[in-house]
């Protein structure tokens, strides 16, 4: 427990479940749900490996701060991300009365 | 905790109802947020908090939960060959990206214990990244605009 292995496991793993999400879901908000789960993980080794570095003290602390403020920046871009999705997803349902994507053929309204 | 994490991940996927599948995925982001904690990263830790469970979650939550109608709650189920090709699809990215993370010899790396502090961070963010900033800053306002933008058309349709 707590290795930096561990933590890289554990990001593996939610990138593949999102990987299975978005092959097998046809509904916009699970393709969502799915996509939050990778970006996550994304965002789990940032914070891994800034955290861990191959030799303590110096110039490390640099990187470490950088590795977070990556994920800052990507935490308010996947906010963003998800504001659009979802307002576009308001919109199909009121248009073709359903979430399905592959229902959707055309955005054109 | 990593049991927790991943356990949601799969829940927010696999729930019958949506709105369980919302729940989900909230503890899913939350687990991640307590692993930033583990990390030493507590100013991420809050900001995930902050973000994905105070706005992202209950965004999704409020939308489904406002506008859900019959039809949210039938959702076509995935055929079973489909179902099987996903697991394999997923499984094979998970090994396969474990494999090439360990084959890099990652033991050598030593946990370091003076971890960012705010102020590094801050430091950070307003120097040599300030132009990221900005730049997400107008990706923000952008998007923004464009669910404003989304919404209202979609109310002009209504009073038509």
């Amino acid at each position: 427990m707590n290795s930096l292995g561990d933590f890289v496991l554990v990001s593996a793993m939610l990138f593949g479940i999102g990987i299975y999400g978005l092959v097998t879901k046809r509904n916009a908000l699970r393709l969502l749900f799915a996509v939050e789960i990778m970006i996550n993980a994304a965002n789990l080794n940032f914070i891994a490996f800034g955290q861990y570095a191959p030799f303590a003290g110096g110039a490390a602390t640099v990187s470490n701060a950088l590795g977070q403020t990556f994920v800052l920046f990507s935490i308010a871009l996947a906010a963003a991300e998800a504001a659009v999705i979802l307002a576009i997803v308001v919109v199909a349902y009121r248009l073709h009365q359903d979430v399905d994507v592959s229902e959707l053929k055309s955005m054109g309204g | 905790m990593m049991v927790v994490t991943v356990g949601s991940a799969i829940v927010a996927l696999e729930a019958e109802e949506i709105v369980y599948g919302a729940i989900g995925l909230a503890g899913s982001l939350f687990g991640v947020a307590t692993l930033f904690f583990l990390l030493n990263a507590p100013y991420v830790a809050v900001f995930q908090i902050a973000v994905y469970i105070g706005a992202v979650a209950v965004l999704i939550l409020f939308t489904v939960m406002l506008v859900r109608q019959e039809k949210w709650a039938k959702e076509v189920k995935p055929k079973s060959l489909t179902r099987v090709a996903g697991i394999l699809t997923g499984l094979a990215i998970t090994i396969a990206l474990a494999l090439a993370v360990f084959a890099a010899n990652i033991s050598g790396l030593v946990n370091l214990s003076n971890s960012a502090t705010y102020v590094d961070i801050g430091q950070l963010i307003s120097t040599s990244d300030s132009p990221v900033l900005e730049l997400l800053a107008l990706v923000l306002a952008a998007s923004v605009v464009a669910a404003l933008t989304l919404s209202k058309v979609e109310r002009r349709e209504e009073q038509r």
